[in-house]
């Protein structure tokens, strides 16, 4: 009897459908997409800033569009989704130990989510939401 | 085998994706309510003008609008292998000189208001 | 004492036979079991009443040996771990993901071998002294720093969960990476420049994306994911003392 192990290949384009954390894998990781695309609105916006008070205007009218809010959107959910990814990640990445015992990871991740929700707030309050 | 890179790429990523996660998700929100005609009055343009003309406005918004688009990029760049893409250096180069030319751009503009 | 449920299971198994087959296929086997039996014992019955031909490997029964690990319904799981109850209808039963097999459920796991072993998982003393002269003393905080990692038994499930391992086979590997990372925070260990050339390469920590198969399938509970985003962490940090700060290097 000799060995003669069969290989198997990994399907590079459709492995993500093999198992659903592999799908949430991919969604976090697609939210990039919708991110990076916002960024560049927010360069434009810069652009638009810089030419004085009536591109401004023009720029804060052309978000309106049916596809602009529809874009937006889509980046609130992506960004969110991220930020959730984020946070959770962090008590990973980041373990503290104290003595012997390490501080439960809940505790890390929930202090990033109290830091998020009032600098989310302090900045709506800056910006005059209320 | 040479130790990696990486970190090159990396660490502004990784710091990027901290900003995207605390900034992003509000600076989103604000502009889809302008969208919704609930303009709130901190972008109006008197406010927005002095806020990116003061030397603290400008350094925040280069540090959220660089780091946000390395790091989407660098992600973008993770996605396109696991699509099954496989011209890594080409995919690479393209996505970071995309993001660095768009973090120029934001510099001259802040740099002109 | 109530009688022990019984049931009929039906089982598809993936089968190769090196000196015979070209490809893989599907076997179907119904036995009868007991509802608390786990799947490792529904093979045992195939084996003993149905099919002596049939190959798996498996030695404790009790989620510590780490040898009978197997894709369950397309997840990575220890077969004497995933209990009967827990599934409905066909059981679809196939050697670990991602690594070669060598005979029906029974896979080849040099790669995983040759890797551990380049990681050197084991203490590198800081400073080599004589037994005379005692044992290496440690703290129970120390202890706890790397304990969650030691709890490693090399079962292979984080390769098999792992789609970048899957995609470039030359990675080093959720497992390996971590016990590197383990020996790493060994308050005894001076070993770690020796280790971060092949943990701070491509093929190291750089190729990791950070899925989190790993840590979700990992039956010992190790966290292998948490454990090479830190390595991340201090390899970049290595890298900046190592290019940016004047006389970093040495």
């Amino acid at each position: 009897m000799s060995r003669r192990p069969l290989v198997r290949e990994c399907p590079p384009t459709t492995w993500y459908f093999r198992q659903p954390r592999y799908l949430r894998y991919m969604s976090r990781e697609i939210t990039s997409i919708f991110v990076g695309a916002y960024c560049v609105l927010l360069v434009v916006g810069l652009q638009r800033l810089a030419a004085g008070p009536a591109a401004w205007e023009g720029f804060l009218q052309a978000l309106r569009t049916p596809a602009s809010i529809m874009f937006q959107f889509l980046a609130l959910v992506a960004a969110v989704y991220h930020a959730a990814t984020w946070f959770n990640a962090t008590q990973k990445a980041m373990p503290v130990q104290i003595g012997e015992d390490f501080v439960p990871g809940s505790v890390i991740s929930g202090a990033h989510y109290v830091a998020w929700a009032v600098l989310s707030l302090a900045i709506l309050y800056l910006a005059g939401v209320f | 085998m040479a130790k990696s890179h990486k970190p090159v790429v990396w660490f502004p990523f990784a710091a990027g994706g901290t900003v995207i996660a605390f900034f992003i998700p509000v600076i989103v929100l604000l502009t889809l309510m302008t969208a919704l005609g609930h303009v709130p009055a901190g972008l109006g343009y008197e406010r927005m003008h002095a806020f990116a003309a003061s030397g603290l406005g400008k350094l925040i918004i280069f540090g959220v609008v660089a780091l946000s688009l390395w790091s989407s990029a660098h992600r973008l760049r993770c996605t396109c292998f696991d699509f099954g893409l496989r011209a890594d250096t080409l995919v690479a180069t393209v996505l970071y000189v995309a993001a660095i030319v768009g973090s120029l751009a934001s510099a001259i503009f802040l740099l002109r208001i | 004492m109530t009688p022990l449920k019984e049931r009929l299971v039906q089982l598809e198994v993936l089968r190769y036979n090196p000196d015979t087959d070209t490809e893989a296929h599907f076997q179907r086997y119904e036995v009868m079991c007991q509802e608390e039996w786990v799947v490792l014992d529904a093979l045992n019955k195939v084996k003993a009443d149905i099919d002596p031909t049939l190959n798996y490997r498996w030695s404790c029964h009790m989620a510590v040996c780490g040898s009978c690990g197997m894709m369950i319904n397309g997840e990575p799981k220890l077969s004497c771990h995933a209990f009967l109850r827990s599934y409905e209808g066909v059981i679809r039963v196939e050697p670990l993901a991602h690594f070669p097999i060598e005979r029906d459920l029974v896979t080849a796991p040099d790669d995983f071998m040759e890797k551990l072993k380049r990681v050197k998982p084991y203490v590198i003393p800081k400073e080599k002294k004589p037994i005379s002269e005692g044992e290496y003393k440690q703290t129970p905080a120390q202890l706890m720093k790397f304990r969650q990692y030691s709890m490693c038994i090399n079962c292979m499930l984080c390769y098999a969960a792992c789609p970048e391992y899957g995609l470039e086979p030359e990675f080093i590997g959720p497992a390996a990476l971590t016990m590197a990372h383990r020996y790493n925070l060994d308050s005894r260990d001076g070993g770690r420049k020796e280790r971060q050339e092949v943990v701070a390469t491509h093929e190291g920590v750089w190729t990791c994306t950070f899925v989190g198969a790993c840590s979700e399938v990992c039956p010992a509970h190790v966290d292998p994911a948490g454990a090479l985003q830190q390595l991340k962490i201090t390899s970049s940090i290595d890298w900046i003392v190592e290019h940016l700060i004047p006389g970093g290097k040495s």
